[in-house]
């Protein structure tokens, strides 16, 4: 049973990264790092549920908080961005341009 | 005995150095003009005071004053201590007597001057650090003395520094002395190895003249080395050939410098020292040789560029380097009283015929060139008679100074066997009779060649500077008297006087017969007379016997005036392979290779960072991208790992 968890996990996840590497709208970037984030967390849960054990359970609250965090942080900084260069296209933000 | 009197011999004059330099900042010409001159006659007085004590005591006593142990590291010890015996005292009275004397009359020659505070506080430095040389207990103390007045002669002879001439002529002498200073140090560095190998190590003069026979008896190379590298030392102080150059130019000064610093006193340093340490320089016959050629070369030499001159002061310029000379002769024959005793002469009349010099050119607003003076003997008549009586006293006339002093020197050098060399000073003696007479006519007698203008303001000098000259006069006439030949009334006062504190060659030739020095007496003085006569003849009777004179020796007097392109001759071998070094230094290896290295590594990061710097986009999914590839290939290696 753990093997269909896990290949709905990679699939997530492979949705996430390409969303991530692929889109140019930063909020879709942040909704497909939050993709990401929760196919690492059915991963847990299913191999958790597996092995019987308690500790990939907790992780996941760990990573749940931790992601709230990043978002709130992540869409801070988006607002403040967009209050400055009317833009919210990844390609137009790119200060560190060697 | 010890005293602390002597220490403000030194501290006066330093102390009037401080108040000019207060008064030069503040701009109060006025404390200058007092003080200057009131701290030297103060530190007179003080040196009167002392030479009285020390005529107390016996012959070979001596005031001591030990103020501080300067230096004090493993053998070494030196303390600051000044010291008074009876070469020391001679040379005292002459330093402040004549010193005085020349500040007294800067106060008229330097009437107009707005700098005179500056001038008078490097006056006073020069006299503090001269005491300071002849004060001097060790040789490093005197050394402090002795690049003291060099830094002093530095000062003032680029006084006028807005001109760029002065300030190379003060350049010039300053690096001709630091020449001859290295070899001092050299010197006085072995001197000190070497009594460390034999006996104690010491650079006290005492100890050194002491230790003296002792060295020569283990390492008999070391006084002949020492000796000659304090020679090279001293042929830059005392402007002897090779290092004389720097004198002639040093002329660029206010002239109560030239009569005080390069005439009366700082130019007698070597002899001075050479003096000092004549228990050491006897152990070293072959080096006093050397000693006695340089000397008698020097004068010869010298005294050949002083007769076709035409600035008066470079006629005078020449004759100091001529007469030291002569001192610096004395002192290699073993005659070290004579030196001194010539050293003392020719402090009265050298400084009286620059002061007589910078009297004719305060009257003709700086005019120098004898060729536009003449006939001034009438306008200037206390001038002209003290000029007389310093001409007559140079150059040897019967009963004045140099007569006694400069025939003491000859008659020592044909007796220890230095015929040549006494051949030398001898022909040296009539050249000297010549130029000096040649300048008073040129000067003072004749039709005047003036400028017209300049000529309606010729008057004679204020008291302040007449009065100085008289004095010197008088010095000049009377001071020989102190070493009459052939003991008579109190003989050779000067030679008793001085002789606990100098040493005696050693191989003493015995006593010449007084038929031989009558000859070589008589031989001198005609040989000066004869020079007196010429210059009368050429300059005095018949002027029109110049133009022939002229005809006939063109080629020598072509080399004379072009002072045998010696100044030339150092710029060929020295400053410009010197200039071209440094040129190449610069040009070639700071400017290309140096430069080319800091600049090359700075070259190579920026190409090098042009390069990577294009990795950084500033797209984010590119970095992402990046992010993903190395999670990917992380993993991949992982997993390549565990499956083995």
């Amino acid at each position: 049973m753990t093997e269909h968890y896990l290949v709905l996990a990679a699939i997530l996840f492979a949705i996430g990264g390409l969303g991530v590497l692929i889109r140019r709208n930063v909020i879709v970037i942040l909704m497909s790092v939050e993709l990401m984030l929760n196919a690492v967390n059915v991963t847990f849960v299913a191999l958790a549920r597996q092995h019987g054990s308690m500790d990939g359970q907790v992780i996941v609250f760990f990573v749940l908080t931790v992601a709230a965090a990043e978002v709130a942080v992540g869409l801070a900084i988006i607002l403040m961005n967009f209050a400055q260069r009317k833009t919210i296209n990844a390609d137009e933000i790119r200060l560190l341009r060697g | 005995m010890e005293t602390e009197l002597l220490r403000w011999i030194v501290l006066l004059p330093l102390l009037g150095f401080f108040a000019g330099v207060f008064a030069a900042r503040t701009n109060r010409p006025e404390l200058a003009r007092f003080t200057g001159p009131a701290v030297v006659l103060a530190a007179f007085v003080v040196v009167l005071i002392s030479v009285g004590r020390l005529w107390s005591l016996p012959a070979d006593g001596a005031l001591v004053d030990k103020m501080f142990t300067w230096i004090e590291a493993g053998p070494l010890s030196i303390d600051f201590t000044f010291r008074i015996d009876r070469l020391t005292s001679v040379m005292l009275l002459i330093i402040t007597g004549v010193g005085s004397l020349i500040h007294l009359y800067s106060l008229g020659y330097m009437d107009h001057e707005p700098d005179v505070a500056r001038f008078f506080a490097y006056l006073n430095l020069f006299v503090s650090s001269m005491l300071i040389l002849v004060l001097a207990d060790s040789l490093p103390v005197l050394f402090i003395g002795w690049e003291g007045v060099g830094l002093c002669s530095y000062l003032l002879i680029g006084f006028w520094y807005k001109d760029m001439n002065n300030a190379d002529a003060g350049q010039k002498a300053m690096i001709a002395n630091r020449v001859g200073d290295a070899a001092f140090l050299i010197g006085m560095f072995l001197l000190f190895w070497s009594l460390a190998q034999v006996g104690t190590a010491s650079l006290n003069l005492q100890s050194i003249n002491e230790q003296a026979p002792l060295l020569a008896e283990k390492l008999p190379w070391v006084p002949t080395v020492v000796c000659l590298l304090l020679l090279i030392g001293a042929t830059g102080k005392s402007a002897q050939i090779p290092l004389y150059v720097w004198l002639p130019d040093a002329m660029a000064g206010p002239t109560p410098v030239s009569a005080l610093i390069h005439a009366a006193t700082m130019v007698t340093a070597g002899v001075y020292m050479i003096a000092r340490l004549s228990f050491l320089y006897v152990e070293a016959p072959g080096a006093m040789d050397v000693v006695a050629t340089i000397g008698a070369l020097t004068c010869l030499f010298a005294a050949t560029m002083a007769i076709v001159q035409d600035d008066l002061k470079k006629v005078l310029a020449y004759s100091t380097v001529s007469q030291i000379g002569y001192m610096i002769l004395g002192v290699g024959v073993g005659a070290f009283a004579a030196g001194i005793f010539h050293l003392m002469m020719h402090a009265f009349f050298k400084a009286l015929l620059f002061l007589c010099a910078g009297a004719v050119m305060h009257a003709l607003h700086g005019e120098i060139r004898m060729s536009h003076m003449g006939g001034l003997g009438s306008k200037m008549p206390i001038t002209a008679k003290t000029f007389l009586i310093a001409a007559m006293a140079i150059a040897g006339v019967p009963g004045f100074a140099a007569f006694f002093s400069k025939d003491m020197i000859l008659e020592a050098a044909f007796v220890s066997g230095h015929t040549l060399q006494w051949a030398l000073g001898l022909i040296g003696a009539g050249f000297t009779g010549f130029y000096v007479f040649r300048g008073y006519f040129r000067t003072f007698t004749g039709e005047s060649r003036l400028d017209p203008e300049v000529a309606a303001h010729v008057h004679e000098m204020p008291r302040v500077m007449t009065v100085p000259l008289m004095i010197l006069a008088v010095l000049s006439i009377v001071g020989g008297w102190i070493g009459l030949p052939f003991g008579l009334l109190w003989g050779d006062a000067i030679g008793h006087y001085l002789s606990p504190s100098l040493a005696t060659p050693h191989g003493h030739h015995g006593h010449p017969t007084t038929g031989t020095l009558l000859f070589l007496m008589t031989l001198a003085t005609a040989v000066a007379l004869f020079g007196i006569w010429w210059a009368w003849t050429l300059y005095a009777k018949s002027p029109q016997l110049l133009e022939t004179v002229y005809a006939r020796t063109r080629g020598v007097y072509t080399v004379l005036w072009n002072r045998y392109w010696v100044d030339e001759l150092y710029d060929t071998l020295i400053v410009d392979p010197y200039k071209r070094t440094s040129r190449f230094f610069w040009k070639g290896v700071d400017a290309v290779f140096i430069d080319g290295l800091v600049n090359g590594v700075g070259a190579v990061v920026t190409w090098n960072a042009g390069v990577w710097r294009r990795l950084q986009s500033g797209n984010v999914s590119h970095y992402a991208l990046g992010m993903l590839a190395g999670a990917v290939l992380l993993a991949g290696a992982t997993w390549l790992v565990l499956q083995n």
